[in-house]
């Protein structure tokens, strides 16, 4: 939350928050291409179910509010809300999974906290973090990617999976779905992390579709980099923290952790370094702070990870570090201009 | 008196409610109201103490130095408490397994100590019982929604196992509100209990909030008095 304010030189930008929210919804759309590519229209059906959702909650809420809803609707950060936890979910989840997990994240994470810009928790890993507790077998289901079912470009049609996600849950799902990777590695038992690869031929087959998306989200991430949606010291202080923790464990023991490689292109880790870790609301404020934030971030991703409950803990990570974010704040407010010194701590 | 009294059993079910406006007594509160039979139980045995304290302790408000009185009250509630776990473990063993370590735990419950400090060693003997047995009662109706948010949003059903406090008869009060529910994990889970508490808490300000601007609002409009008569145009008007 920026609860400080950062003193001149300003650098102004021009734009509003819908513009802002505009530029980051575009920016998933090569993550979201990806996902449909590989693992069906699962994906796109949950966006545009929680995205319907979505802005009806902030529509009522803000109503109940008596607060304009048009102003409310228009910066669209709703909408992102709601595209986040539709790229998060697995594309078979039920209908009722999205629903629960929208009214979390705008009602109770955004709006009762006071709405945009108030939260001091990232509503859509809220609601991710709320729905993997509550329903960890549809949320640990995730789709199949087709280069893993043989012939061809075999993904469920878009009948079928609108069936399973909004009909009652069928059985031609179970055959195209399976956990992902880092499900895998956690519940190898006994297996060293070679023997796990070599048990799972079908999967070292089809680790090339996570690849592939987690690049997609990458190229998403580095034009709104580009569009200085925001500065790159959140993404590179996680990506880094998680890179280094994850490769000095890998050679001490590379029996027992998988290579920083698969850390970095597995789950949610490219969609939690430029989409949700970078949200303006929940991290911290200044440069440093983002630096201190994103590392933060990063380590406790391969913290939780690896002696963890959960596969993923991108969601876990990202909220511990929102709870942080205030504090990182309060420790490292920027040399204003004309002093010698930062200003340190409360005065 | 009666105005006192009635303002006793006000404080305790609504205006003063432990769980509610003091928010004590939480530890309990979150841990054990899964359902509402385990909300009840841990209710009843919280309410029998909290009376039995408030009793003992304005009957011996004379003698307890000022010094030495949370000792005092510490043991006095200490050994209901021991009695309330004897009669648990004889009556109803399994629900007394089931609430576990909170049973021992009521001693703890602040909002038992905090009648007993604030106002049993200061009110006479009828005064605190009925205090002591309205406090109870609140803090028991809110586990008891509480409890009965939590089982209907987690589980589907309600009252589930009353017979672990009402006996065999009580096995039929089980309502099935969802058949197939899947479970909502989360209301189950502790968070879930505090945001229900959150929830309820928010209920508990609006409806007063309500209540405040309806006694606000005057019962007739005042009315303008007939002509007005300005006599004096010069200085201020106000």
């Amino acid at each position: 939350m920026a609860l400080i304010r950062i003193t001149s030189p300003h650098a102004h930008r021009a734009g509003s928050t819908g513009n802002v929210m505009l530029t980051v919804l575009i920016a998933t759309l090569p993550g979201l291409a990806a996902l449909t590519f590989f693992f069906g229209w699962g994906s796109l059906i949950q966006i545009i179910w929680g995205t319907l959702l979505a802005v009806a909650m902030e529509a009522a809420i803000v109503r109940l509010r008596k607060r304009p809803v048009s102003f409310y609707l228009t910066d669209y950060s709703a909408v992102v809300t709601a595209v986040l936890l539709g790229l998060a979910l697995p594309p078979f989840a039920p209908w009722w999974v999205m629903t629960v997990g929208i009214i979390v994240a705008i009602v109770i994470a955004k709006q009762l906290y006071g709405g945009m810009g108030n939260n001091p928790f990232n509503p859509a890993m809220v609601a991710y973090a709320l729905l993997l507790v509550s329903f960890p077998v549809q949320m640990t289901n995730w789709a199949a990617p087709f280069v893993m079912t043989g012939e061809g470009w075999s993904v469920l049609s878009l009948g079928e999976t609108l069936g399973a996600i909004f009909g009652s849950a069928g059985t031609a799902v179970d055959a195209h779905t399976m956990a992902t990777p880092l499900d895998i590695m956690r519940h190898r038992g006994g297996f060293t992390t070679e023997e796990m690869w070599v048990e799972n031929a079908l999967l070292a087959n089809g680790i090339g579709a996570w690849h592939a998306v987690s690049a997609a989200y990458f190229m998403g991430g580095v034009f709104l980099l580009y569009k200085k949606i925001f500065t790159w010291h959140t993404p590179v202080a996680m990506l880094g923290s998680l890179t280094i923790i994850s490769t000095l464990f890998y050679l001490l023991m590379p029996d027992q952790f998988p290579d920083p490689f698969f850390h970095l292109t597995a789950g949610a880790t490219m969609l939690g370094a430029f989409y949700i870790a970078t949200d303006p609301v929940t991290s911290a404020t200044s440069n440093r702070g983002k630096l201190w934030f994103g590392a933060g971030i990063g380590l406790l991703i391969f913290v939780i990870r690896s002696w963890g409950n959960y596969p993923d803990s991108v969601a876990f990570a990202v909220l511990l570090m929102n709870l942080c974010a205030p504090f990182i704040d309060q420790y490292t407010q920027p040399r204003s201009y004309g002093h010698a010194k930062p200003n340190r701590g409360m005065k | 008196m009666a105005n006192d009294y009635r303002k006793i059993t006000l404080d305790g079910l609504w205006d003063n409610n432990p769980a509610l406006v003091q928010l004590l007594g939480l530890c309990p509160l979150l841990a054990v109201t899964g359902t509402v039979v385990n909300a009840i139980g841990l209710g009843l045995a919280s309410t029998i103490v909290l009376m039995g304290s408030n009793l003992s302790i304005s009957m011996f408000r004379k003698f307890i130095p000022e010094s030495v009185r949370l000792p005092v009250f510490v043991m006095i509630i200490a050994s209901f408490v021991t009695c309330i776990e004897l009669l648990m473990q004889a009556f109803t063993y399994e629900l007394y397994t089931i609430l576990g370590i909170f049973i021992p735990l009521i001693v703890t419950n602040c909002a038992i100590m905090g009648r007993a400090d604030a106002f049993a060693i200061k009110n006479p003997v009828g005064a605190s019982l009925l205090d002591g047995a309205m406090m109870g009662l609140g803090f028991t109706s809110v586990l008891v929604v509480l409890g009965g948010m939590r089982e209907i949003l987690g589980l589907g059903t309600l009252f589930s196992d009353m017979q672990l406090l009402f006996g065999p008869a009580a096995e039929s009060w089980k309502l099935v509100i969802l058949d197939d529910y899947v479970g909502f994990l989360f209301a189950i889970l502790p968070p879930g209990a505090f945001v229900g508490m959150g929830l309820l808490i928010a209920l508990k300000n609006i409806i007063d909030k309500r209540l405040e601007e309806r006694r606000k609002q005057p019962a007739t409009p005042v009315e303008p008095s007939g002509e007005s008569r300005r006599v004096r145009v010069t200085g201020n008007i106000s």
